[in-house]
């Protein structure tokens, strides 16, 4: 399984560093969506079976439709890839880059202090989580569905088309 | 058959996954790389908190990559209802088209 968390790592870090600097919105989604398989991956490798299949389904899955209809919806024709290399120097790029490499590299540090503990191999079953989610986060599910359900009435509230406002 | 994966390892991927998602967040201007940007982010933070589950082999972690998933939703769905609005009133999704608010 060791294998396997690996090549999956390497290859979620290379697709979304390859979505990050795309500049056709279409490649960047579909490097997007390898990313979050290469994810789930790595959570089947970590005995997280449950949340695998959920990274496909509703990541992988529901929200990047999400991304794909509204690309649709904004019909962003070929001239946009044009715009982005206009908009997107590689100088741009030096300043953040360099700032969250630093920031990366302290974070790195702090965590080789942990570096003799493992990984318990034992896989967590679906039951468990099941279980652990409407006895002790009982209250935090409920609270999950009231942004939910906040977070739908926003989207339709701001999706809506204005009558009289331009546009 | 299961081998150990180092816990540091771990962490690493997501903290590499997040700077990654970091770097896009400040560098790009497209409204639709800026979202994408900011689910790298979040998947890197569920990722840290599956990983820290599966150390102690408890489901606490995987459940609060499940919380972490419905804020990830919300946020999309309110997101791109912003960027459809974005569009409508400025015809871009170019971030510094908003610019009304400038000094």
């Amino acid at each position: 399984m060791i294998e396997t968390f690996y090549a999956a790592a390497a290859i979620a870090i290379v697709a979304t560093a390859l979505a990050i600097t795309r500049t056709n919105v279409v490649h960047g989604l579909l490097y997007l969506i390898v990313s979050l398989l290469a994810v789930a991956v790595m959570f089947f490798a970590l005995g997280a079976p449950f949340v695998a299949a959920l990274e496909v389904i509703v990541y992988a899955g529901a929200i990047m439709v999400l991304f794909v209809f509204v690309m649709m919806l904004l019909n962003l024709g070929p001239a946009t890839v044009e715009q982005e290399r206009r908009w997107e120097p590689a100088r741009i790029w030096i300043g953040p880059t360099v700032l969250s490499a630093l920031l990366l590299a302290e974070l790195l540090y702090g965590l080789s202090s942990h570096a003799g503990q493992r990984v318990a191999a034992s896989v967590v079953e679906p039951r468990a989580v099941g279980v652990a989610l409407f006895t002790q986060y009982a209250l935090g599910v409920e609270i999950a569905s009231m942004l939910l359900l906040s977070a739908l009435i926003g989207a339709y509230h701001l999706g809506r088309r204005e009558m009289n406002s331009p546009g | 058959m299961m081998v150990d994966i180092p816990l540091a390892s771990g962490l690493s991927v997501a903290a590499v996954l997040f700077s990654l998602g970091l770097i896009g967040v400040l560098s790009r201007r497209n409204l639709m790389f800026i979202l994408m940007s900011l689910e790298v982010m979040l998947n890197a933070a569920g990722l840290a908190f599956v990983v820290a589950g599966a150390r102690w082999g408890q489901a606490d972690g995987q459940v609060m990559f499940l919380f972490i998933l419905a804020t990830a939703a919300g946020e999309v769905a309110v997101g791109l209802a912003l960027l459809i609005q974005f569009y409508r009133r400025f015809g871009t999704v170019d971030a510094d088209a908003a610019s009304l608010l400038r000094g």
